[in-house]
């Protein structure tokens, strides 16, 4: 059996290297589109400002991009290094989208960049702004085929599991591209990184106005940022709900989680604002409930009931139970693979053996478990209900928040009055972590909402992780602190370093604080 | 829909292809990194060395990436396998490429020497490390890994991380850090002039002989001293990927048996001897692009060699023999290896077209002056 403190540190590493990582991935997805708007304007107008816009956010989006590459490496090596069994389960349709993500998108992004900062006088205009345009769709393309495989997570379909290779199989590869978990993903991930670069360019013009220095560059960084922004944050909330949407049909688990419904109520069900998750008790202690909305998002219907967590533990009971005599069947099959009876007998209990495998927790021998392990195995398969109400609701006013920001931008912009707003200007600069937080707590609401499994339904956490010994863990948990502390460090010095000299860094002789370059 | 046996094949001539591609393309720019704190003296020639290869090192990281994603699809238990059985050594090589992105993109960004140099030498590390860990890691596949599997097929990886470092594989570890460093070599000789040039053609000659001498120390080793593997059960090419139900034994010299099967292999550590002995002639001769192009087919002599003797291994173990991976049990199924290679035919075209569009934009010699007048913009 695997040991308990294996998993929890394997978990925790994934966890941060992930996290850590998408702390330059969402700005890297914005500030490529915002490069592309700035430098179309450049190419039509001809106005030298818009190129050194281009050059100046191009900067800061270069220092951000490299933690970007260097801390994406640590998450393709760690499904192999800390999650072999899961690359040998489900390696047959996982590996394939980050195989074809690195194909089709990441050359893509990776070979233009380069031309994007070193292309400037031996490119035409319209080269370069096709070379930036082509970063923009390899960076796109690239989180499409992440999500694709992390959707598939979720939501795992077009796969079947085969007895003789031990493991799931790929049998429908458009079904698994076309994921409607996937989908969704995608497009709320992405516009949530466009609202990243947007809240990026506008903060820090802001603090240009509120300093009235480089005037002009900020007065056309900060429309720019407040139109980008606007359409982004909208993109976010409306197919958020999207999302929301996905959540109901693939994982009811999660959903009854997010929203501390105990009980399966008569529909449409409520939603409830606010509560206080009591999880021994299995009820809310205080609760503050709109009547209806629950139901429509999750279900587009008045009419479709919503499970609570009492009935989806109880669904899943059966499940497990029935598991159990997957587990077995699949075992004699194993040894007797050619037998046409036993094969049968597998084929029919195959869909419950991951609910069986949830047992591996407690006992090597899934035959010989006692009800008691099976009430914990019950009990594992819901989630903890706090953290991600919580984090669902911070995640989801951060939104309306950062909504109400570039409502107001885009508004005094259009009046053009904005720069004579300071508690705008100052509203902007104080958002800046605003977009930093959301994309985190969202990945926590989608990644901790799926537990106990990695592959929902289908490959349970615990099972997933390599035979390593847990110092081995402590030593590469250690060494991933210290790198990633120092990395960090030194991008941010740098990024405030240029943000603060602003456009003087590109040494054109037409900005403030010329004389400051490095 | 292609045969199953011919694709798993295919795959394994496709995992040598994108190996190949990583040597060369990431290859040449870890090399001029690794060359990076000797042939370069002072801070602008550092910077010239630098720039020879900053526009391009970002997409040629991606053959790395890209291999990595593609061993994951195409044979995912060698991927699970030998990333966490080589686990500090993989983490060893991660933390390393750390080193690069940052390295290449901060350095120049502040006017301090310390800053400047520290950096240097992460771009050292980051370029020397990872081929010379991969070199040790084919050393050690060579000799067999210890490892096994249950009747779940989880693995467990039985040895140590010390056990890697043994002198076979150390040798190997040369081999590959030198064909690494020598095409690095040829490539900075090719994009700078001067004494950087100079000493980039010097750098050529000395790792072209050091990996001459090292290759042919390797070979002498691998036919005297290292056992090799062979299945001893009837092989069904076509059969579903399971590595327990196959039975393999050791044998001295089946290493080379593929040689005698298959004699016109032989032509593959002859590329490997000729390319370095022309990509050292040629360099000294200033032909540098030629010798660029020596350097390259001696990469791929070198990889084909390695290849072609353990074919149709991957992974044997040593310790549990028949749990060895190999080309026909440790790969993907039929309709994944076929969309992967499908997914692989349609884009690797366009990433060689653009990715030489690419190198054709910033083609041409890099000087002090180019370091000087884009003294914001270069790193």
């Amino acid at each position: 059996m695997v040991s308990e403190s294996l998993v929890d540190l394997s978990r925790l590493q994934f966890a941060a290297t992930a996290m850590y990582h998408f702390l330059f991935v969402p700005l890297t997805l914005g500030m490529t589109w915002m490069l592309v708007i700035m430098e179309s304007v450049y190419v039509m107008t001809g106005k030298e400002v818009y190129k050194d816009m281009t050059r100046f956010w191009g900067k800061l989006f270069g220092i951000n991009f490299a933690l970007g590459v260097t801390t994406g490496i640590t998450l393709e090596f760690q499904f192999g290094t800390n999650w072999a069994y899961y690359s040998h389960y489900v390696g047959d349709i996982f590996g394939a989208p980050l195989a074809i993500e690195g194909l089709m998108a990441f050359f893509l992004e990776s070979t233009f960049i380069g031309l994007f900062f070193f292309g400037w006088d031996r490119l035409s205009r319209q080269r370069h702004l096709l070379v930036t345009l082509l970063m923009a769709i390899g960076t796109n393309l690239s989180a499409l085929w992440i999500l694709i495989a992390n959707g598939w997570m979720q939501n795992p379909v077009g796969a079947e599991f085969n007895y003789v290779t031990m493991r799931m199989e790929m049998t429908d590869f458009w079904a698994v591209v076309f994921n409607p978990d996937a989908q969704a993903k995608f497009v709320h991930t992405v516009s949530a990184g466009y609202v990243t670069g947007a809240m990026f360019v506008l903060s820090i013009s802001a603090w240009y106005l509120l300093r009235r220095k480089d005037v002009e560059f900020a007065k056309r960084s900060f429309r720019i940022a407040a139109a980008f922004g606007l359409a982004s944050i909208a993109s976010v909330i409306v197919l958020g709900d999207e999302s929301g949407y996905m959540v109901g049909e693939a994982q009811q688990t999660k959903m009854a989680a997010i929203e501390a419904m105990w009980e399966t109520e008569p529909a449409p069900a409520g939603l409830n604002l606010i509560a206080l998750p009591n999880e021994a008790g299995m009820r809310n202690d205080f609760e503050i409930k709109l009547p209806w909305i629950m139901g429509l998002i999750g279900t587009r219907s008045v009419s479709k009931q919503i499970p609570g967590i009492v009935e989806i533990k109880e669904k899943n009971r059966e499940r497990i139970i029935s598991g159990i005599e997957a587990v077995q069947r699949l075992e004699a099959l194993r040894k007797n693979p050619a037998d046409a009876e036993l094969k049968a007998r597998f084929a029919e209990r195959k869909d419950d053996l991951g609910f069986g495998l949830l047992l591996k927790k407690y006992t090597k021998d899934v035959s010989a478990a006692t009800p008691e392990m099976i009430e914990k195995a019950v009990n594992d398969t819901v989630p903890r209900v706090s953290p991600l109400f919580w984090s669902f609701r911070l995640m989801v006013g951060l939104g309306f928040a950062m909504l109400a920001l570039f409502g107001f931008a885009a508004w005094y912009s259009v009046k053009g009055s904005f720069a004579d707003h300071r508690w705008l200007l100052s509203a902007a600069v104080w958002s800046l972590p605003m977009p930093w937080l959301a994309c985190e707590l969202g990945w926590f609401v989608a990644e901790y909402g799926r537990q106990p499994w990695t592959i929902y339904g289908v490959l349970p956490t615990h099972l997933s992780v390599s035979t390593l010994t847990v110092g081995s863990l402590y030593g590469s948990i250690a060494g991933f602190v210290g790198f990633y502390t120092i990395l960090l460090i030194v991008e941010l010095y740098l990024m405030v370093k240029f943000a603060r000299q602003g456009p003087g860094s590109l040494g054109t002789g037409r900005y403030a604080n010329e004389s400051a370059h490095a | 829909m292609v045969d199953y046996e011919t694709l798993k094949i295919i795959w394994w001539l496709l995992v040598g292809v994108l190996l190949v591609g990583f040597a060369i393309m990431d290859g040449h720019d870890m090399g001029v990194g690794t060359l990076l704190p000797f042939v370069g003296r002072s801070d602008t020639e550092r910077r010239v060395i630098i720039n020879t290869v900053g526009p391009h090192w970002d997409g040629n990281q991606v053959w790395f990436i890209t291999g990595g994603g593609a061993i994951f699809a195409a044979w995912p238990l060698v991927y699970a396998t030998a990333f966490s059985g080589f686990y500090w050594a993989m983490l060893a090589v991660l933390w390393a490429l750390f080193f690069r992105p940052v390295g290449f993109d901060y350095r120049s960004k502040i006017h301090d020497a310390r800053w400047r140099s520290t950096w240097d030498w992460g771009l050292f590390v980051g370029g020397a490390v990872p081929p010379l860990i991969f070199g040790v890691a084919f050393g050690n596949l060579l000799q067999g890994v210890p490892f096994h599997f249950d009747e779940y097929l989880v693995s467990y990886y039985t040895g140590s991380f010390w056990g890697l470092l043994n002198p076979f594989a150390l040798v190997c570890g040369v081999v590959s850090t030198a064909m690494i460093t020598f095409h690095g070599a040829n490539y900075l000789a090719h994009r700078t002039e001067g004494v950087i040039q100079q000493r980039a053609i010097t750098a050529s000659t000395l790792f072209g002989l050091l990996f001459i001498a090292s290759f042919s120390v390797a070979g002498v080793w691998l036919y005297f001293g290292i056992d090799g593997y062979v299945i001893t059960s009837a092989v069904d090419g076509g059969a579903l990927a399971n590595p327990l139900a196959k039975s393999v034994s050791r044998e001295a010299g089946a290493w080379l048996a593929n040689y005698a099967h298959a004699p016109a292999t032989i032509a593959l550590p002859l590329v490997a001897y000729l390319g370095a002995l022309a990509g050292i002639v040629l360099a000294r001769g200033k032909h540098t692009l030629t010798a660029f192009v020596a350097s390259a087919l001696c990469l791929t002599g070198v990889i084909g060699t390695a290849g072609a003797s353990m074919f149709p291994f991957v992974m044997p173990s040593s310790s549990d023999l028949n749990s060895s991976l190999t080309v026909w049990d440790s790969v993907s199924s039929h309709l994944t290896l076929s969309i992967m290679f499908w997914a692989t035919l349609i884009f690797m075209p366009l990433i060689i077209f653009y990715t030489s569009w690419a190198y054709s934009v910033m083609a041409g010699k890099v000087t002090a002056g180019y370091v000087k007048e884009n003294e914001h913009s270069a790193y």
